[in-house]
């Protein structure tokens, strides 16, 4: 039998580091999230510019880079629950001592991890296509963007624990969680915007949107930890 | 001896009553085989005694304690499924040592080669992914798995679905061992010559009750299983 208990952060973080070794074993949600994202960005590019002149207004792209951040994202959590249901994983994952709350946080630190990482490569990428600067305010872009991302992934993992055993998952996963994180999306957009404008960032709005980000993310992530057990046991 | 006792179990999904009232006894060193048609409740019987769910009536005690959803409660029960329960992209001994580590056990190295060699996978390549296993090697590996932590519960449903014959008569022998081990076994089958291979106590569910429970000192012949079953599962059985 057991000795001890590991302990509630060291229980999230093996299940964290366990969806990390999965995925980089074949690295298959990460190429698939990146090559989502970058189609997005081209589809807008070729949509939005005409002539010479490649740039866009801020607001244009920061929505343009979180419409690819939405799908990317949502294709990333189908898959990454898509390894859990595969074989009933999940079921053994559930019998385990682990508390459920300790499942439902690693399981968000890993979807932050890889949904930030293609973040990482699909920003720069639309600075290049839409010929807009991202350097100056590089550290609070990303922070926003980590921000939304965990607002996004702390509702995704739940919704996507509870369809597990749904035939039309992929579809419900969209229908369900596309409203709720809209709010995360837009102020996401609002958000930066305001930090790419190159004439006049207005630093006080910026402040404004970060600040709803964290709050969405602390009020998705307290929601999940309590809501993920019924939702993932099904009971 | 420790038993899990059932007193008055019940489960209902919206207005559908998957078991009613079932109230029974089983004890440790013992195998006990559920029998019954497609939904019967075997699979919803087998979900509160993991603990992964809660029954609507009544309450499951192991000893003297009520199973639930404590925790705690669930490190007594392993469970060997027709789903082997594994990572498919990690290696056998990477599956162990992840749950070896979540359930706090020490050494899980140790432990994780001792419990390879157990069940006859020491010599799998050790960068072989679980996915390109055979269906008896992964089953093997899922009976590990449900012992690491040395449970003294042992949950089995249809564990020889799709295995070769070879392979059924290696877990109708890992069964034994268990229940010689002095483990609580608990089988779920639809295959009536396994169950009186290794039963020591007989149930069978019909529509959610109880129709039969017996428990007989020299086991079951197939014979009388073979005619329980078609007995206690007619209408009116």
């Amino acid at each position: 039998m057991p000795a001890a208990s590991p302990g509630w952060w060291a229980q999230a973080a093996q299940i964290a580091r366990k969806d990390l070794r999965l995925e980089w074993r074949s690295r298959e949600v990460l190429f698939t999230m990146t090559f989502l994202a970058t189609l997005v960005v081209l589809i807008f590019s070729f949509a939005f510019i005409a002539g010479d002149d490649s740039s866009l207004s801020p607001s244009v792209t920061a929505g343009i880079l979180w419409v690819a951040v939405l799908f990317s994202g949502t294709v990333g959590l189908s898959r990454t629950f898509d390894r859990e249901r595969e074989g009933e994983a999940i079921r053994s994952l559930l019998l385990s001592p682990v508390p459920r709350s300790a499942i439902y946080a690693g399981k968000v630190v890993a979807t932050t991890v890889l949904m930030f990482m293609v973040e990482l490569i699909v920003t720069p990428l639309a600075a290049v296509f839409f010929s807009t600067t991202i350097s100056t305010h590089a550290a609070w872009l990303a922070l926003l963007l980590l921000l939304g991302t965990i607002g996004f992934a702390a509702v995704g993992v739940v919704f996507s624990a509870g369809l597990l055993r749904s035939r039309s998952r992929d579809v419900l996963l969209s229908v369900m969680l596309f409203p709720i994180v809209a709010p995360v999306v837009m102020a996401g957009a609002r958000g930066t915007s305001l930090l790419l404008d190159p004439a006049t960032p207005d630093m006080g709005g910026a402040l404004l949107w970060t600040q709803v980000l964290a709050v969405a993310a602390v009020v998705f992530v307290t929601v999940g930890l309590w809501a993920f057990e019924p939702v993932a046991t099904g009971e | 001896m420790t038993t899990l006792r059932l007193d008055g179990v019940g489960k209902t999904f919206g207005r559908h009553r998957a078991l009613i009232d079932i109230s029974t006894t089983f004890s440790t060193g013992q195998v006990a085989v559920v029998l019954g048609p497609n939904g019967a409740g075997k699979s919803t019987l087998l979900g509160i005694l993991s603990t992964l769910m809660q029954p609507t009536t009544g309450a499951v005690l192991w000893g003297a304690e009520r199973m639930g959803r404590d925790s705690n409660m669930r490190t007594a029960v392993g469970y060997v499924g027709h789903e082997p329960g594994l990572y498919g992209d990690l290696t056998a001994r990477e599956n162990l040592s992840l749950f070896g580590s979540l359930y706090g056990i020490p050494d899980v190295g140790a432990r994780v080669g001792a419990m390879l060699t157990r069940v006859g996978l020491g010599d799998v390549r050790p960068d072989a992914a679980a996915r390109t296993f055979s269906r008896g090697m992964m089953q093997r590996l899922s009976l590990a798995r449900a012992l690491m932590h040395e449970p003294p519960i042992l949950l089995f449903d249809e564990p020889a679905a799709a295995l070769d014959p070879q392979g059924a008569d290696w877990l109708t022998g890992e069964i034994r061992q268990e229940r010689a081990a002095g483990r609580l076994v608990l089988l779920v089958t639809h295959d009536l010559d396994a169950a009186a291979s290794v039963a020591d106590q007989l149930l069978v569910l019909r529509r959610g009750r109880l129709t039969f429970d017996e428990t007989r000192a020299g086991g079951f012949a197939p014979e009388a299983v073979r005619s329980l079953y078609q007995e206690k599962t007619r209408a009116g059985g």
